[in-house]
């Protein structure tokens, strides 16, 4: 009886493993290697892509590094790697020299978060800034409950803190006091948990457990983010020298799947659709 | 050392081994600490920590360093002491070996279970209780206290059980209480022990860096009272490194790290010409 159940259970798994294994069908046969270097952002979506195409066909090896915009560009540029991950739009003597083909596969959007009980919700610009460069330092001053606010951050190199310091404190300067976090998990715990704290966290990784104020009027949802009138957010591109051959064109077009899409989302970013 | 003879040939190979993969590490942090410091300059001495600004102070977190570890040390270190005479006669006999187990099983457990449990049970309690964010110096120094205590209170315990165990006849037969025994015998027998393991607890404490990176709360800044946030020099180098390859601020951690490397060496050193002289 143990084993019936045991087979039955086998076969489902199996069913099911295969059904959501299909969008990887195409790469049933092929051969061969593919680098990718770049932003850090991108890495999570990369990797779980990369894991997901090498355990359907263990003779593809995609290996996956970060170093940042600049390094995907200049990689990929002189044949380093076949794609090279940007942050940003690309520069267009970077386009004229390399003669890149950029794919814009999401929407990376971050949002100012504060902790459920806080009275606070709508935040402006230059009150994030003040805050953040350690002139607001109390609650009280925004229209909060009276209490030091405890401002976290994130480390450097980090996505999220570059989205944050460049579209929503346009660049200012950072409070050396501000605490550091290093991951959307522990800065959601550290909000979480602290009335008077402040934080920011990609908007994927918005839950119950933290309140997101408007900033500037706009509620940050997904959809404010994906339509335009949020605007912390940036787009996060895939580029190759040349449009995309083989492997790589196969790798590009999983990422624009429908489980590629899921893979995006579950990283905490809006998959976009493939340009025609 | 006369037995050289008598050494078997893969025990002199393996101790080569280790000997010229630790030289290999030394040199390897010298020379890119070297580079570092050449690229970074003098900036690396100053308190402002802005890699897109050029510069690459780490004196705050090397002030982090020191102060955490020193701190942890001399709570760690005290609360040791008392466990360990404790356990050797001032406890009822049972407590003591509960204790004891406790202080075993507590070596086993994993850094980031302290770091995970503390993150939701003491720092709010610091910041409900105290002020502050309760990501703090005081916060991490409990608990880095705690993690180092069991390895300091087993092998000063080793000594203390071994000295105890030769002297309590003849102190009972002068008349010493096995309290009193502890006190004046083993305590002042056991001194040279009681200075190596906390040269093993200095070493932990110092070279931590998970526990200050989940609970110090990394501001770069330096920390005046036990509620200020701070960062060091470990927790620095996991934060930077976990994005950043390559660059100015890269290298700059192996300065870091090789400052690091000559706390620990020179703690070392000091510890050892200690104990040579007490013995």
């Amino acid at each position: 009886m143990k084993r019936i159940v045991v087979s039955v259970m086998l076969a489902i798994i199996l069913m099911a493993s295969s059904a959501v294994a299909a969008p990887l069908d195409v790469f049933k046969g092929q051969k061969g290697n593919l680098d990718i270097a770049g932003g850090t952002a991108h890495i999570p979506v990369m990797k779980e892509a990369a894991k997901r195409i090498m355990s359907v066909n263990p003779d593809i090896r995609i290996t996956v590094a970060g170093g940042g915009s600049g390094v995907g560009v200049k990689q990929v540029g002189e044949g380093l790697v076949t794609i090279g991950n940007t942050g940003r739009a690309l520069k267009d003597d970077e386009i004229s020299k390399y003669g890149l083909v950029s794919f814009a596969f999401a929407i990376d959007g971050v949002a100012v978060v504060v902790n459920p009980a806080n009275k606070v919700d709508a935040l402006t610009t230059q009150q994030v800034i003040d805050i953040y460069a350690g002139k607001i330092k109390d609650w009280k001053e925004i229209g909060g409950e009276p209490g030091a606010i405890n401002v976290f951050g994130r480390e450097d190199g980090s996505g999220t803190r570059e989205v944050f310091t460049e579209k929503a404190i346009n660049k200012g300067e950072l409070a050396p006091s501000v605490n550091v976090v290093s991951s959307n998990g522990a800065m959601k715990t550290a909000v979480a948990q602290d009335k008077r704290a402040i934080g920011y966290v990609g908007i994927g990784h918005i839950d119950k457990s933290v309140k997101a104020p408007k900033f500037d009027g706009t509620v940050p949802t997904q959809e404010n983010a994906a339509n335009g009138k949020y605007k912390v957010t940036r787009n996060l591109y895939m580029n190759t020298k040349g449009e995309p051959q083989g492997l790589t064109k196969l790798f590009i077009d999983y990422i624009f799947s429908s489980e590629g899409a899921e893979i995006t989302k579950e990283s905490g970013y809006i998959p976009l659709p493939a340009k025609k | 050392m006369k037995d050289n003879k008598n050494t078997p040939i893969w025990l002199k190979a393996s101790a080569v081994y280790v000997s010229s993969l630790m030289s290999a590490l030394f040199v390897f942090i010298t020379v890119c600490a070297f580079d570092g410091l050449v690229r970074s300059g003098p900036s690396l001495f100053g308190s402002v920590w802005n890699p897109e600004g050029g510069q690459f102070g780490i004196m705050p977190m090397i002030w982090a360093s020191g102060l955490l570890s020193v701190s942890s040390l001399v709570m760690g270190w005290s609360f040791s002491v008392g466990c360990c005479c404790f356990i050797r006669g001032y406890g009822p006999k049972w407590m003591a070996k509960l204790l004891a187990r406790i202080l075993r099983i507590m070596t086993a457990i994993p850094t980031v279970v302290y770091g995970f449990a503390s993150v939701f049970l003491l720092v709010p309690l610091i910041r409900n209780g105290l002020g502050g964010s309760g990501f703090s110096w005081m916060t991490a120094s409990l608990v880095l206290s705690l993690l180092i205590m069991p390895t300091m209170v087993l092998s000063m315990d080793s000594a203390f059980r071994t000295i105890e165990s030769e002297t309590r006849l003849t102190s009972a037969a002068l008349g010493f209480t096995r309290e009193q025994n502890i006190a004046m015998v083993v305590l002042p027998a056991s001194k040279q022990w009681m200075w190596s393991s906390a040269l093993l607890g200095f070493g932990r404490a110092a070279g931590d860096t998970l526990i200050p990176t989940m609970l110090a709360g990394n501001a770069v800044q330096y920390a005046n009272t036990p509620l200020d946030a701070m960062r060091t020099l470990t927790a620095h180098i996991g934060l930077v490194l976990s994005s950043d390859v390559g660059g100015t601020a890269y290298l700059s951690l192996f300065v870091a790290g090789g400052i690091l490397l000559f706390v620990s060496i020179s703690a070392n050193i000091l510890f050892r010409l200690v104990r040579r002289k007490s013995l």
